[in-house]
């Protein structure tokens, strides 16, 4: 029987050596293009791995994003590790052992058949043969290609895939150990800080070196490549005294900076757009002469806002530039870096280490390129670039402003018979694929041309219309996307892209239509769903949760729930919200029920639920980039997020699923955590709140105007 | 022109010189000391990934200059325990696996220590409230509330340290 095609990424990257191998005796090394960025993707690696080569899983050790050793698998995003790079780990591991077993088949002059492997010991039988992975693997070559003739193991027969597995990073981040790029010491290295040019366009007019170096109190020198300038030292301390104090010292020209009424996503509606529809044509004349229901849900910029800020290391040595990031893509950075800087792919190294969750696209590749461009011009000397907490929440890509306006047409009954989202959003794809979009890029002598505006292709999920058509079983359902070219400020991918405002918008206005029509918001929304996978994760949140219809409204106290599935073709998720409101809003208990198809490690993708759901809770109740001559939402009093006190109870359950397909978990919750806190706000008030965050201000003048 | 200050770090006196007697605390750990653990969040004393004891207070550390603490005791991460001698704390955090990417926990897991220490009681709402002066992004919140909560039933039933 012949295997189907190959996994994608190992379809890219075919050869098993690239994947597998067997340094010393006792050990598998096994290799991944996913990076951990704080989610677990290692240890689910290793699961996978150990599960499918029958060895131990302490036997198993992982290599990850380097674009010297491990395949080429884009980038850590879109939830997509599991469901890709996990099974073509699996078909590269199943590949591996099928290679040994039948070369013993052949040494012991048996049929494959009679042979199994117990930790890596090959038995007849089950009796032991004396051979092993180690004392085979002169024997074997892995420098073959993965053929898709081996067979994957049945899921029945995992050991280690499905039970919870401790994550292989935590312990040496429990006691301190240096684990992160920001910790790396390389001997010889400089310190630096950039003076960033405000905005492409923007250059140089006068650097007063004078006062910069006063405020340094060490010793400092600059670089300067066309409009980008660094301060470089030996002592950090001086550097970043330097680089704070640079700014007041650097003048420039041409600067343009996004003014207060770019902060709103209601500017957007005013903006040159590429326009598009998807989905069933305009309403039939018929159906526009029956009853409608519109309603606007806007939501602000956000910042990725890592714990830390972004970090990089570069060393030009000898015709070589090697580059230490912890972005979410190694190779789509090293083919950025080929571009931006003019160099032989070839001569480019670029290796991941950990950094602070970044949730997305932030400043990590942009670090990584200053550093690049640093070192080439000081070679030899190992450079560290680290960003400031200013620099961070001033120039890192946010995820765009979004307005998501809803039109139903409704049947006699109250349901919708046509729907149309109509959504307004800058790009969610700022990535580095395309050199320019590197933050360093604008500012170098003759800079590359800023990409053509484009948002995250369709196929891939979609950016603004990521989960911007409902599930809901409606005969006619459109988008019309208005697709924003140009931004106040760098666009990019945040967790979960649009799908976030769109599921706000479409769940909120679910339960403005079962308002409407007197109907139980769990009940109608199961009026309108025939999938199972749907239905299942709406009935037992709901079960979960203790819901009860006819809760009445204005008291106070507010229930809501909100479905998705992340992207309408990955995890399933319904949430519901308990929470208290008057001025403020407090969160008292959210359950959530999450189907993910095969669970790699129940523990871990309960972790990642868990900071969805908190993640979103933030965004919907404090966050919002603002504006005022440029960012000025520049530190954690600008940017507040959401802070112990403030978290409430969480329940997480994963339903039995019915499929064997993993479905990654990391970006499923974001969408309806937001639109239950918004249906539990209607709720507790009587009215509702369309555009996020829920800050006091918009909370009583939605009170004052009742 | 250098100058030169005495203080004790995670019991051990230690002498450091520097050019600039501004320099953080901070500084001085990660670049004087090689004490990695203790991270850089902001620079502006509002997320806590600097955290550490200073005579038995948890302080951030990235803008507390070095005079400053010039003959205190300083307690960072690596001084709470090692893996061979876990605290409680330590231990509870990878049994809860408290953690998404850990950047901010050194410094969560000393406001622990320094909650424990004064309140070996603490109330779900005081372990919050005792975190509140840090940030954690990821999301991990409940189960660093957990891990403590149960570090805290140890500690009371006569774990060492």
């Amino acid at each position: 029987m012949k295997a189907a095609v190959l996994p994608g990424p190992l379809a890219d990257n075919p050869v098993l050596s690239r994947w597998v191998s067997f340094p010393k005796p006792g050990k598998v090394a096994v290799s991944t293009g996913r990076v951990e960025i704080g989610q677990g993707v290692l240890t689910a690696m290793m699961q996978i791995a150990a599960d499918e080569l029958d060895v131990a899983p302490e036997r198993v050790a992982i290599q990850s994003g380097d674009t010297d050793l491990t395949p080429n698998e884009g980038y850590t995003a879109g939830s997509l590790s599991m469901q890709f790079g996990g099974v073509a780990m699996r078909q590269a591991c199943a590949e591996v052992r099928a290679l040994f077993l039948r070369h013993a088949a052949g040494a012991l002059g048996c049929k494959r058949e009679e042979l199994s492997v117990r930790d890596g010991s090959i038995l007849r039988n089950n009796a032991p043969t004396g051979h092993d992975y180690w004392t085979l693997s002169s024997a074997v070559s892995l420098s073959g290609n993965a053929t898709g003739d081996a067979i994957r193991k049945p899921v029945a027969e995992y050991k280690v895939v499905g039970r919870s597995a401790a994550r292989l990073d935590l312990a040496a981040k429990v006691f301190g150990e240096p684990t992160f790029l920001h910790d790396m010491v390389l001997d010889g290295m400089a310190h630096t800080r950039v003076v960033r040019q405000p905005n492409r366009g923007a250059s140089i007019g006068t650097v007063n070196e004078d006062a910069i170096r006063r405020a340094a109190k060490g010793p400092i020198e600059f670089v300067r490549h066309g409009n980008f300038l660094a301060i470089v030292g030996p002592d950090e301390t001086a550097v970043e005294a330097a680089g704070a104090a640079a700014p007041n010292h650097v003048v420039w020209k041409g600067v343009e900076q996004p003014s207060a009424p770019q902060q709103e996503a209601s500017w957007l509606l005013q903006r040159p757009s590429i326009d598009r529809t998807i989905g069933s044509p305009q309403p039939s004349a018929a159906a526009r002469g029956q009853q409608r229901y519109e309603a606007t849900y806007t939501r602000g910029h956000l910042a990725h806002a890592a714990i830390g800020p972004s970090c990089g290391l570069a060393v030009y040595r000898d015709g070589h530039l090697t580059v230490w990031t912890h972005c979410q893509g190694v190779y789509p950075l090293k083919a950025a870096l080929a571009k931006t800087l003019a160099l032989d792919p070839k001569s480019i190294s670029v290796r991941h280490v950990q950094g602070p969750g970044c949730y997305g696209h932030n400043g990590a590749d942009d670090a990584a390129a200053d550093a690049a461009v640093i070192a080439l011009r000081l070679p030899g000397r190992p450079i560290r670039v680290r960003w400031r907490r200013e620099e961070e929440f001033a120039f890192e890509p946010v995820s765009p402003a979004m307005v998501v306006k809803v039109r139903a047409v409704l049947d006699e009954a109250g349901r919708p018979v046509d729907w149309t989202a109509e959504i307004w959003s800058g790009s969610h794809s700022g990535r580095p694929g395309h050199g320019a979009n590197l933050l360093v890029a604008a500012a170098l002598p003759n800079p590359l041309p800023p990409p053509p505006p484009a948002d995250v292709p369709d196929a891939a999920g979609g950016g603004a219309v990521r989960n911007g058509e409902p599930l809901y079983d409606i005969a006619a359902k459109r988008i019309i996307h208005h697709l924003i070219p140009e931004t106040p400020v760098r666009t990019s991918a945040l967790r979960s892209l649009g799908a976030m405002p769109n599921v706000f918008a479409l769940e909120s206005f679910i339960d403005e239509l079962a308002e409407r029509a007197g109907k139980d918001p769990v009940q109608y929304r199961l009026s309108l769903l025939t999938d199972a996978r749907c239905r299942k994760v709406i009935e037992r949140v709901a079960e979960m949760a203790g819901w009860k219809p006819d809760l009445p409204a204005g008291t106070g106290r507010g229930r809501g729930i909100a479905f998705s599935q992340y992207k309408n073709r990955a995890a399933y998720a319904a949430v519901v919200v308990d929470l208290e409101a008057d001025e403020t809003i407090r969160l008292s208990k959210v359950w959530c029920a999450t189907d993910a198809g095969l669970v790699v490690n129940p523990d871990g993708a309960i972790n990642q639920l868990e900071g969805g759901i908190i993640q979103s809770i933030s965004w919907v109740l404090k966050e919002q980039v603002r504006f005022e001559n440029g960012v000025s939402s520049l530190d954690w009093l600008g940017y507040p997020v959401l802070r112990f006190s403030e978290v409430p109870e969480i329940h997480v359950e994963l339903v039995k699923s019915a499929s064997d397909v993993p479905l990654g978990v990391g970006e499923v919750t974001a969408g309806p955590t937001a639109a239950a806190i918004g249906n539990a706000v209607s709720h507790a008030l009587g009215a509702r709140i369309r555009d996020l965050p829920l800050t006091r201000e918009r909370i009583m003048a939605t009170l004052l105007a009742e | 022109m250098s100058k030169q200050f005495a203080l004790t770090v995670n019991g051990r006196p230690q002498s450091v010189t520097v050019e600039n007697e501004e320099t953080p605390l901070l500084d001085v750990l990660r670049n004087h000391l090689g004490l990695m653990g203790t991270r850089f969040g902001c620079g502006l004393e509002q997320c806590g990934c600097c955290m550490v004891l200073i005579d038995g207070e948890p302080e951030t550390s990235c803008a507390r200059p070095i005079w400053n603490v010039a003959g205190k005791s300083v307690t960072t991460i690596e001084g709470l325990g090692t893996p061979e001698r876990p605290h409680p704390l330590q231990t509870a955090f990878i049994e809860e696996q408290a953690c998404q990417c850990g950047y901010c926990l050194s410094g969560i897991l000393i406001s622990a220590k320094a909650l424990l220490d004064r309140n070996p009681s603490p109330s779900r709402a005081e372990i919050a409230a005792a975190l509140d002066d840090n940030i954690c992004r990821c999301g991990t919140h409940n189960r660093m509330i957990r891990a403590v909560e149960k570090a805290a039933a140890r500690l009371r039933q006569g774990a060492k340290r």
